[in-house]
């Protein structure tokens, strides 16, 4: 019985206590008797660590230092690779390694003693240049640098001439930037246990990272309401809560590690910067007819998830565009520098910022006015990728169509500028589009296995997930999810708290996987759950059946596993088969005005149109839709990251590194197209991601028009746009 | 999170101040915080004692006085945003300092004695011709803003002295502001303007953040004076600036910017 | 130093060196830990709160120059119902992951009661100093630009 709640946008079961700062996130937790934590890190790229000493000047009283020497276990960071240490031990790889941690009463004496711990290095040669780390006689990983090459071939060579159009397009790093810097609690347990508490995506990963570090089973990861992630807090808060757990371990009490922001900012995670050298082959009339692409990832000096961004870099690299031959390789390296990791988009930004670029570059060398190029590639129903995918209803033409149809009604011009009352300014309108690969990348979830358990328990029923809400709206549509299939108000279905202690491995909280994979595993988890009625009870409503079943039968619960899709078929050897179950579609368009004096860019308009298979709830569907496209606005035109002869960021401050404020964003027209994937719950694909990827190429597009300013490399500071201007 | 144990002292009248500032030579003037603040929690400031100019009353006053307006060197920027009265190329400038909660605490004084030479602010005073007024217990003297800025946050108040107010003299002209930062709120600038210009009489060509501290353009000021075009003055002030490379922009794009915001203000005139 | 304020209306004492930051004294001894530290330099706003109705980035403020006033924070925005703004923004979906969330509401509340029907540019001039990485800002506005504090 459908009562109607999905497509509605009730409000998110968070909003109360955030609106009402009740909200509890991992700073403002202070358990009893908790101590602070702080980490020693290196100031080198590359140098072995002589010694570690306390200065004898300083007053240690009352202060724990740790370093890998006093590791219960092994010294790894659990991901995909054992390469990371949790303390460097003998040698650092990168500067703002941490190689040392300590405890103290209060916050400013733990920093104080941080730096009170002497570290000397004898340094070491170090390898910064990504271009160069691929066989350099300096080793960081392997025998050769290399992370992972990933090579897809497939499809037919061209046999008539075309046009030849080559460059290269570069991008830069960009710092996820969630508002809360990262924080952890970790507390012993009377059984001699730990449990932590932190700001995090994924309790699973850390939760996993925690056991093999301690050797035993005895930890349970809670997360706090998390204040942003960006897939900032995927991978890195397992590092956290191991040095807060080894600090806790070692004093006996609870222990915090919350980072300054010039801390977070100089050793957290970035989005990997990439070079990008496209070649194809194009047809007098545009039709693509060979693509070739070599792209050229820096992972950092730590393997994270670096193959996997790769990949799906490769994955997408092609765009939302049909071509008969496609050699797409790619290669991540190791550098010197502190590794890169996830963050929203996960290598498909980049490399679609590259395409569209390329694109934009064929039209302009065959005279073609560029969306029509666009046009006429786009896929259509039964297109094959380039890993020979086929694919079902793409929705490219429906979201070009709407954004192009909503860009034509009239718009008015962003007029604040304070400090600005004369300017020479040239208007552009730029337009780009992109697909995205929702969930995990072939039969990824296969492997997951991610589950979901539900409990009735009174009148209410209980979701238990490890998918946690970092503000995408989790706590409120997993609700709606159960409560529309068990046919009761969303307001009777909760998310029970994400502690690992009690709920299963729903899989992490990435991927744009949460609302689709997990969600559609709480469709099917309050189905089975009705069957579990109805085989006692015969038909009848939820309600009426739960009233009538007997204590005696067993817990009124259930847990749902997901199931892979058997009709996708992926060879991850051959990178041939179904990359992924769906793919989202869309178009921006951006209206903005160059300042021909300065090479700034101001933003007045904005549309998008997304396809998102169904939107669960439309205000949070397109509150993510607009949080990314600003994210890829300030990826697009401001925001760098800026690093010194060690490879550390030197604009470790939110004065220099600059994020878009409300003044800067544009106005937004946002468009939710609905395509419906059958393996969703009611239609849904994800769409946590997808926003990041079209918005610089349609800026890059726009500057282009306003101003023949021909920019290839992000960021588009004021700086480079001016560069590219026709002197006056 | 940095602890402070500096003494703070907190005089109400103007007279208490200045004795403070006698007797404590060393210590930190902190009016609205915006700066001070921000230094103490990055480590780069351990006052011995901190004076607070935030309850002298007499600080925070914008009146007429012979010779043009008087502003109180305690007045933030709010007040002056929100004053018919003030000047409309400080009006400016101070609604281009971070964002509303900054401007709520930010003072004129503290903008000037800080001392950055990106401070917003600051090409306005030039432009304007203002004197800022140091006391002292000893009395009080008028320094030229032109005069004010002696080196990298170096500036000619003696010890002993306070900045108690600014008077910028009744002139005319064609006037004009512009800063240049990557955002439009909560930034710093790469580029700050203030111009004034008299034709055939007087021009005034001021920039922040292109050299070490606000400075003026005295050949391109003269050159404008004669009748050079814009073009040729911006050419001049594209000579006369000296801006380096930072971690926020480059010394060229700077030099060419604070080169076209000159013509076109100019050009547009 | 002790220093005596009015606290979202009650009478707080604190004892506490005078250079302290009021955010700390709001987070550390008052336990109201609904102002967020973002950055700790008065860029990101996660900490505003009203002095006197002023906003301001409270990690700017040394506490000693709250004495004697009246400070707001978002516990006390609201006395028992909900503000417009808060109303307006869970509406609108104006709040995301929620740590900027609190400060927004205190700006938009200083809007409010002096411009009680802003216009889209008045709001994004007065939520400029609130860092926000979730929204976009695009729903932030929509809600305060819709809140429509009634006239009194």
């Amino acid at each position: 019985m459908s009562i109607g709640t999905i497509g509605t946008s009730p409000p998110r079961r968070d909003g109360p206590d955030k609106l009402t700062g009740l909200a509890l996130y991992a700073d403002d937790l202070r358990p009893d008797g908790v101590l602070y934590g702080a980490t020693v890190r290196s100031d080198r790229a590359h140098a072995r660590i002589l010694s570690v000493r306390r200065d004898p000047t300083f007053d240690w009283n009352g202060i724990t230092v740790l370093t890998a020497a006093d590791l219960p276990g092994p010294n790894v960071v659990t991901l995909m690779t054992d390469d990371q240490p949790i303390l460097a031990d003998g040698l650092v790889r990168h500067a703002t390694e941490p190689i040392a941690l300590v405890a103290a009463p209060t916050r400013e004496r733990a920093l104080a003693a941080a730096k009170a711990v002497l570290v000397e290095y004898e340094d070491l040669p170090a390898l910064l240049d990504p271009l160069a780390a691929e066989g350099h006689a300096i080793r960081i990983y392997g025998d050769d640098n290399v992370y992972k090459r990933i090579r897809i071939q497939r499809g037919e060579r061209c046999t008539v001439t075309g046009h030849l159009v080559r460059a290269r397009y570069t991008t830069g790093l960009q710092e996820q930037l969630y508002i809360e810097p990262q924080s952890m609690i970790a507390s012993p347990r009377p059984d001699g246990g730990i449990a932590l508490v932190g700001s995090m995506q994924c309790p699973y990963y850390v939760d996993r990272a925690v056991k093999r570090m301690v050797g035993h089973d005895r930890v349970n990861v809670l997360q706090a309401v998390t204040g942003g992630g960006f897939g900032g807090k995927e991978e890195y808060p397992s590092i956290l809560a191991c040095h807060a757990t080894l600090l806790a371990m070692r004093t006996g009490r609870p222990v915090k590690i919350t980072y300054r922001r010039d801390e977070d900012l100089r050793c957290t995670t970035k989005r990997h910067p990439a070079v990008i050298d496209l070649a194809t082959l194009v047809s007098q009339e545009g039709q693509l007819l060979e693509l070739h692409a070599r792209l050229w990832m820096d992972g950092g000096a730590y393997h994270t998830l670096s193959t996997v961004v790769l990949s799906r870099a490769i994955l997408h690299v092609g765009g939302p565009y049909r071509c008969p031959f496609v050699d797409l390789s790619g290669t991540v390296v190791a550098t010197h520098t502190p590794p890169n990791g996830a963050f929203r988009g996960f290598g498909a930004p980049q490399a679609q910022w590259a395409m569209e670029r390329h694109m934009d570059r064929v039209a302009r060398t065959l005279a073609l006015d560029p969306i029509e190029l666009r046009r006429r590639n786009l896929y259509r129903d039964g297109d094959i990728t380039g890993t020979g995918q086929v694919l079902v209803a793409p929705g490219g033409f429906a979201v070009l169509e709407s954004a192009e149809r909503a860009a034509a009604a009239p718009f008015t011009r962003n007029t604040v500028r304070p400090g600005v009352s004369r300017a020479r300014m040239a208007a552009g309108r730029g337009l780009a589009l992109a697909w995205h690969g929702c969930g995990f990348t072939g039969n990824g979830e296969a492997k997951i296995k991610g589950k979901v358990g539900l409990e009735v328990r009174g009148d209410d029923i209980a979701i238990l997930s490890s998918s946690t809400d970092i503000g995408q709206g989790t706590e409120t549509i997993f609700p709606m999810i159960v409560g529309e299939t068990l046919g009761i108000p969303a307001t009777r279905a909760f998310n029970t708290p994400h502690d690992t202690g009690f709920v299963p491995d729903s899989g992490p909280t990435v991927a744009s996987r949460t609302a689709m994979v997990v969600g559609g595993t709480c469709q099917k988890a309050a189905e089975q759950l009705l069957s579990l009625l109805r085989s006692r009870l015969g038909d009848g409503t939820f309600d009426a059946l739960v009233g009538r079943w007997d204590p005696s039968w067993g817990p009124l619960k259930v847990e749902e596993t997901y199931e892979v899709d058997p009709n996708i078929q992926w060879d991850p050897e051959t990178y041939q088969g179904d990359a992924y179950p769906t793919f989202g579609w869309s178009c921006v368009i951006v209206d903005l005005r160059v300042d021909l004096d300065t090479g700034e860019v101001l933003y007045d308009r904005v549309v998008t149109s997304t396809d998102v298979g169904r939107a669960l709830s439309p205000v949070l569907a397109a509150g993510q839709i607009e949080g990314g496209t600003l994210q890829a606005l300030g990826w697009a035109t401001a925001e760098e990251v800026v690093l010194d002869a060690r490879g550390c960021m030197r604009n470790d401050r939110l004065t220099n590194y600059i994020i878009p404020t409300a003044l800067d964003a544009p106005d937004m027209v946002t468009i939710l197209e609905e395509i419906p994937y059958a393996g969703g719950p009611f239609g849904a694909k994800g769409i946590g991601e997808i926003p990041m990827d079209a918005p610089a190429a349609a800026v890059a597009q726009a500057i282009e028009r306003a101003t023949g300013a021909i920019l290839d490399a992000l960021p588009m500071t004021p700086e480079r746009v001016f560069s590219a201007l026709v002197p006056r | 999170m940095l602890r402070c144990e500096a003494p703070v002292h907190r005089p109400h009248s103007l007279e208490d101040a200045l004795a403070l500032r006698m007797e404590l030579p060393g210590a930190t003037m902190l009016a609205g915080g915006t700066d001070i603040m921000v230094y103490l929690e990055a480590g780069q400031l351990q006052p011995t004692a901190i004076i607070d100019l935030s309850g002298v009353p007499a600080l925070r006053v914008l009146r007429s006085v012979t010779g043009g307006q008087y502003y109180g060197a305690g007045l933030t920027c709010t007040d002056v945003v929100g004053s018919a009265h003030a000047h409309p190329l400080i009006r400016e400038a101070a609604l281009t300092v971070g964002a509303v909660q900054i401007q709520n605490r930010a003072t004129l004084g503290g903008n000037i004695c800080n001392s950055s030479p990106a401070g917003d602010t600051l090409p306005v005073w030039l432009a304007l011709n203002a004197d800022f007024e140091l006391a002292s217990i000893h009395g009080r003297r008028r320094v030229p803003a032109a005069r004010f800025w002696r080196g990298y946050k170096k500036t000619e108040m003696r010890p002993h002295e306070l900045l108690v107010g600014i008077i910028v003299p009744p002139l005319a002209g064609h006037m004009h502001f512009r800063k240049v930062g990557t955002r439009l709120a909560q930034s710093i600038a790469k580029v700050v303007f203030a111009g004034r210009y008299v034709p055939a009489v007087d021009a005034m060509l001021a920039f922040g953040a292109v050299g070490p501290v606000p400075m003026r353009c005295p050949e391109a000021e003269s050159a404008l004076i004669a009748g050079a075009s814009p073009a040729a003055v911006a050419a001049l002030v594209e000579k006369e600036i000296s801006p380096i490379d930072d971690v926020r922009s480059t010394q060229d794009y700077r030099r060419k910017v604070a080169g076209n915001i000159v013509r076109t203000w100019l050009e547009g005139r | 130093m002790m220093i005596r304020f009015l606290c979202n209306g009650k009478a707080v004492e604190v004892e506490t060196p005078p250079m302290a930051r009021l955010l700390d004294v709001l987070r550390e001894d008052l336990r109201l830990t609904g102002s967020k530290e973002g950055c700790g330099e008065g860029e990101c706003g996660a900490c505003t709160v009203r002095i006197d109705g002023m906003t301001v980035m409270s990690c700017l403020v040394p506490v000693y120059q709250v004495d004697g006033t009246k400070v707001q924070t978002i516990e006390g925005l609201a006395d028992d119902v909900v503000h417009p703004v808060q109303a307006a923004m869970l509406a609108h979906g104006g709040a995301q992951c929620g740590i900027c969330t609190p400060g927004l509401c205190m700006s938009a509340a200083a809007l409010l009661e002096s411009d009680p029907k802003p216009s889209r540019e008045a709001v994004r001039v007065a939520l400029a100093g609130n860092l926000c990485r979730c929204t976009g800002y695009q729903k932030v506005i929509d809600a305060v630009a819709g809140s429509l504090v009634e006239d009194r």
